[in-house]
């Protein structure tokens, strides 16, 4: 079984957020990048089933600028066996990420794709769901549980109420949640190793798929500020405050 | 414009988070038709019916869509929408987050998930980085499918109305995933996300059998519960309790956040909290600049004595 992992390069979440004076985006030069933290999770399951001997072959997968290099060999790092990089400098939005992961699905036959559920840059939480559509396959989303059987596989998703579990047939797009693992860090021999795994560039345009953006970004500002409030000494003032300035209980 | 709206509902009423989608749908302006998909759920189109601002609803009845299975349910939703509609929206929860981006690629539109306000019926502002930033987007396509976060939109009422409830065939079933089980969180306290009052508790709480005075505390106020991330991950609280960019959004009366140090990822879920308090014992933690109310203290003396002043 050969497994497609979604690996997106995105501001470190540590990174404490800055919106550009002039309202086009947020500032990422001169920032932390790493691995979407969700995707750390798909790439770790994955390389958990190839562990297994459930998966045959791990392929990460990023798109975007060249750097998207970075993130595909910590990918490797942990384990992926190759990488493809789809190279674009320009922004590509979740249908287009899609729709070109759609067009290397066709070319490397993988059964099963895992993405992670949302990207902490866009928070759009779109992409695996688009891809299951466009290739008519099922889905699995925020996935906590994943058990790959013959022809079919267990997924259990965190939901609203609880948990979830749903069977789909193979092949399926998965896409993962906090609790399905805790991604390991690469060791040292790994990260050496990882440098003569290979990567493949292939250029966007190359794919023939439309990626022009759909969704205009107008501007972009920093949300209202909160103040802080006051400290309270004690419990009983804090009752008191609540009780009769905020009038909350 | 002519507006979908596909509802969340327990097959007995709509849920909360459908009424700030119906304010969203009112806000953008048109004929607003829900649709209610479901196994047994007459009863929630019926409640449907009665919204203010409904002119429709479309009901469809069948054990295909019981478990809102997302390859059934998005080909009925946009078959639907694909004839007569301008907008398509669905709240921001599991339901409306699992299956409206397969509507949108089915339909070759792109998504725009989870907004905070209506600018004009293209153009909307949502969170981007769990929250740190606000994007004002315009989107051409048609059909525009939206996804609406619920504690950004009021709840729309019920109305003296009675829209017109339409009998619609289910679809044909893809056969690509069957529905297996469910282990739902069952409590006697109001729900997370609309609740008036949330207790949420952190890791501080320190384990799973200490966190019965996070409840305590909430069933005090007559609150929900909630938890921060590391809470969860650890196991003191269930999935579905997490408050953040991730988790749940919660915007209630009053925020009471327990042993929780204030990441940013938590604080995108409930810093449009109206009033919040934070108990901790540590005073550098982050969660003190967005608290009105702070508590320097043990969480395990300060919770107790707590309780105590309140039942006073
Ligand atoms: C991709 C991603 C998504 C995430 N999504 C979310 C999310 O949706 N929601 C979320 O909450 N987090 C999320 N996080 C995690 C977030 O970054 C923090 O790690 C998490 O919120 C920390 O939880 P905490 O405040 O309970 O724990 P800690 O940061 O460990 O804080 C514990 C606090 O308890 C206090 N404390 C300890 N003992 C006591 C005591 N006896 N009395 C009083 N106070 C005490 C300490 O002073 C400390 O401030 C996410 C992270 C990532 C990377
Ligand atoms: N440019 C990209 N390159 C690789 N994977 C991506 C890219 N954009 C999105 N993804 C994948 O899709 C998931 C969901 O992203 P989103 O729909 O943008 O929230 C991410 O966690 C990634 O796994």
């Amino acid at each position: 079984m050969k497994v497609l992992v979604a690996v997106k390069r995105v501001v470190d979440y540590n990174v404490k957020i800055r919106v550009k004076a002039d309202k086009t985006g947020v500032e990422t030069a001169n920032v932390k990048m790493s691995m979407n933290p969700f995707d750390e999770i798909a790439v770790e399951e994955a390389v958990r089933l190839k562990e297994a001997g459930t998966a045959t072959e791990v392929i990460a997968v990023s798109m975007g600028p060249q750097q998207c290099q970075e993130t595909i060999r910590t990918a490797l790092a942990m384990g992926a066996d190759r990488g493809i990089l789809v190279k674009s400098d320009d922004e590509l939005q979740p249908l287009a990420v899609a729709k070109l992961f759609k067009a290397l699905v066709e070319k490397e036959t993988p059964d099963l794709v895992l993405l992670g559920k949302q990207a902490i840059d866009d928070d759009s939480n779109q992409t695996g769901q688009m891809l299951a559509g466009l290739l008519g396959w099922p889905q699995a989303t925020f996935l906590s549980k994943v058990a790959i059987g013959d022809g079919v596989a267990t997924m259990t998703r965190e939901i609203d109420g609880g948990l979830e579990t749903i069977e789909v047939k193979m092949p399926c797009v998965g896409t993962v949640d906090l609790r399905l693992n805790t991604p390991r860090y690469a060791s040292l021999p790994n990260i050496m190793k990882a440098k003569k795994k290979p990567i493949e560039t292939i250029e966007v345009g190359s794919l023939g798929v439309d990626v022009a953006p759909r969704l205009k970004t107008l501007k972009v500002e920093e949300p209202p500020e909160r103040q802080a409030g006051v400290m309270v000494p004690d419990v009983p003032t804090l009752v008191d405050k609540l009780r009769n300035e905020a009038k909350v209980i | 414009m002519a507006i979908l709206v596909i509802a969340d509902h327990d097959n007995t009423a709509v849920r909360q988070a459908t009424l700030s989608t119906m304010t969203a749908a009112r806000e953008i302006g048109g004929d607003i038709t829900v649709l209610i998909a479901g196994e047994n759920c007459r009863a929630a189109a019926d409640d449907a019916a009665k919204l203010e601002g409904v002119s429709k609803v479309l009901y469809c009845d069948s054990p295909l869509y019981g478990h809102h299975r997302a390859e059934p349910f998005a080909a009925l939703i946009s078959g639907i929408a694909a004839k007569d509609y301008s907008h398509v929206l669905a709240p921001a929860d599991t339901l409306g987050k699992n299956t409206m981006p397969r509507v949108a690629a089915l339909l070759d539109v792109a998504q725009v998930s989870d907004i905070a306000a209506v600018v004009s019926p293209d153009t909307f502002v949502r969170p981007i980085y769990a929250g740190n930033a606000m994007a004002t987007v315009q989107t051409a396509d048609t059909p525009k499918v939206i996804t609406v976060r619920g504690t950004s939109f009021d709840k729309a009422p019920h109305g003296s109305g009675a829209a017109t409830v339409e009998d619609l065939p289910a679809g044909e079933d893809p056969g690509l995933s069957k529905y297996v089980s469910s282990e739902l969180s069952s409590s006697e306290r109001p729900e997370l996300t609309s609740a008036r009052v949330v207790v949420s508790g952190g890791r501080g709480v320190g384990s799973m059998e200490d966190f019965h005075h996070i409840e305590g505390l909430a069933d005090k106020l007559s609150g929900a519960v909630g938890a921060s991330r590391a809470a969860v991950d650890a196991g003191y609280a269930p999935n579905d309790f997490q408050v953040g960019q991730t988790g749940k959004i919660v915007a209630p009366e009053l925020y009471v956040a327990v042993g929780i140090s204030g990441a940013i990822q938590h604080l995108a879920g409930m810093k449009d909290s109206k009033v919040i308090v934070a108990i901790n014992k540590d005073e550098e933690a982050p969660i003190f600049q967005v608290a009105d109310y702070g508590l320097v203290a043990d969480l395990f003396k300060a919770v107790p004595e707590l309780e105590a002043e309140l039942a006073k």
